[in-house]
């Protein structure tokens, strides 16, 4: 089981990242649980400085607008 | 925005990137053409309405059926062009060319990069303590908050259509100016106790992002995508606000504005800014109206800084950003831009005539 954040205050760009990772999760048959990170001083503390973003098991590997959909496999598959 | 246009598939390199580029070399030429026989097509417009072109009706017309086309055009390739220029920039890297830079250099630095760093106001905050808790001085980093939204894609190609890349370029110049000097003065000031206590106890380090490889075709697709989402966007209030200038420019008798906006009105320059600040969001709207304003006797120095601070001071803007700022840092943020505008209105009225 993979641990995914999406962190993000809850902008459109957010809520769409979060759905993206789950369809393409869910394509690729990887189980995750998604957690949405809405707390500025939590988001701060992942070092990044533009939302979304996504931490995949305590890494962070993306940071502002929505993600390349090819790059979600990489992510999950690592 | 829609899903599909970025679900697909990144084609490779070799014949697929040499299509795209192709494509968009035509689509850029057809854009030419299009674009040369704008006037023809407004004469022609006005003609097959059997108006008298001298009238105050053709007059607006005429001002309408050319300006609308043409500034949407114009708007187009100033959004796609900044959006490729964009994919090679992310708040992340210019976070770290901006760490540990002497105030000074990385006012000037900061605002130079806002112009060109992807920036949404929903991401101001994350932005703001993501850059001050990495070592970004407090005032390099007001610098990047200010240029970011007031020298944005929008003004400058609502500008370029309506009023020329002269004034396009002044207000590009003016608005780095009001940032860099702004970002400054905050600086000097040492104001960081004003942050938000639990701001000043963030202590973060800044991650290591997996570097991004986009290829050709993913950076015309990141333009594609902003003229997408960005014309798509403000282009009804485009049109509303150049509906407006149409009125104003056929039925407002000329040098009527002189005795309000005109440049001997040493008062009207302040009177703007302060107007300006509770105006938001309508930028797209706003410039139209104010750009025909120039013709009716309103001084461009008077109407810039109008823009200036409707862009800049945005209510909306300073309650988001009320989370991680003090009132009084607020305060002093308002009243250090609201000068730098002044500044700038007064300068050009002085200046030009």
């Amino acid at each position: 089981m993979k641990v995914v954040k999406v962190l993000g205050s809850g902008c459109k760009r957010c809520v769409a990242t979060a759905e993206m990772v789950q369809k393409e999760a869910d394509k690729f048959g990887v189980p995750v649980t998604i957690e949405k990170v809405t707390d500025y001083a939590a988001i701060a503390g992942y070092g990044i400085a533009s939302t979304p973003g996504i931490v995949v098991d305590g890494k962070v590997v993306h940071a502002g607008g929505l993600p390349k959909p090819d790059d979600h496999a990489r992510w999950l598959a690592a | 925005m829609s899903l599909n246009s970025i679900t697909e598939r990144a084609p490779g390199a070799g014949p697929s990137t040499a299509k795209w580029i192709g494509w968009t070399v035509a689509a850029l030429a057809v854009w030419g053409v299009v674009y040369s026989q704008l006037v023809p097509f407004s004469d022609l417009v006005v003609t097959s309405t059997h108006i008298d072109p001298n009238s105050h009706l053709g007059e607006a017309i005429s001002f309408f059926a050319y300006d609308t086309p043409k500034v949407l055009m114009l708007l187009t390739l100033v959004v796609f062009g900044m959006g490729v220029v964009r994919s090679f920039f992310s708040p992340e890297k210019t976070r770290a060319m901006l760490a540990g830079k002497r105030e000074g250099v990385g006012n000037v630095l900061a605002a130079s990069l806002g112009i060109v760093t992807p920036f949404c106001s929903c991401s101001a905050v994350p932005l703001f303590i993501g850059f001050v808790s990495a070592g970004v001085p407090l005032g390099v980093t007001f610098s990047f908050l200010i240029s970011a939204p007031m020298v944005n894609e929008v003004a400058l190609g609502l500008l370029f259509g309506l009023v020329g890349w002269k004034v396009a370029l002044t207000y590009l110049v003016f608005g780095l100016a009001v940032a860099i000097v702004s970002g400054w003065v905050i600086g000097r000031l040492h104001l960081e106790h004003w942050l938000e206590e639990w701001v000043r106890n963030i202590r973060s380090d800044a991650v290591d992002l997996p570097p991004e490889q986009l290829s050709v075709v993913d950076r015309i697709k990141a333009g594609i995508e902003a003229v997408h989402e960005i014309v798509g966007n403000v282009w009804t209030w485009i049109i509303a606000g150049i509906a407006a200038g149409a009125f104003i420019h056929g039925y407002v008798p000329a040098d009527l504005l002189a005795s309000i906006m005109g440049r001997d009105v040493w008062w009207s320059v302040p009177a703007v800014v302060l107007i300006g600040i509770p105006m938001y969001s309508n930028a797209a709207g706003i410039i139209p109206v104010v750009t025909a304003l120039l013709a009716k006797g309103a001084a461009l120095g008077t109407v810039l800084a109008f823009m200036m601070s409707v862009i800049a001071l945005s209510l909306p803007e300073m309650i988001i950003l009320r989370k991680v700022l003090s009132v009084k840092l607020i305060a002093v943020f308002v009243g250090v831009v609201g000068t730098g505008i002044l500044a700038v209105g007064f300068i050009f009225n002085a200046l030009f005539s």
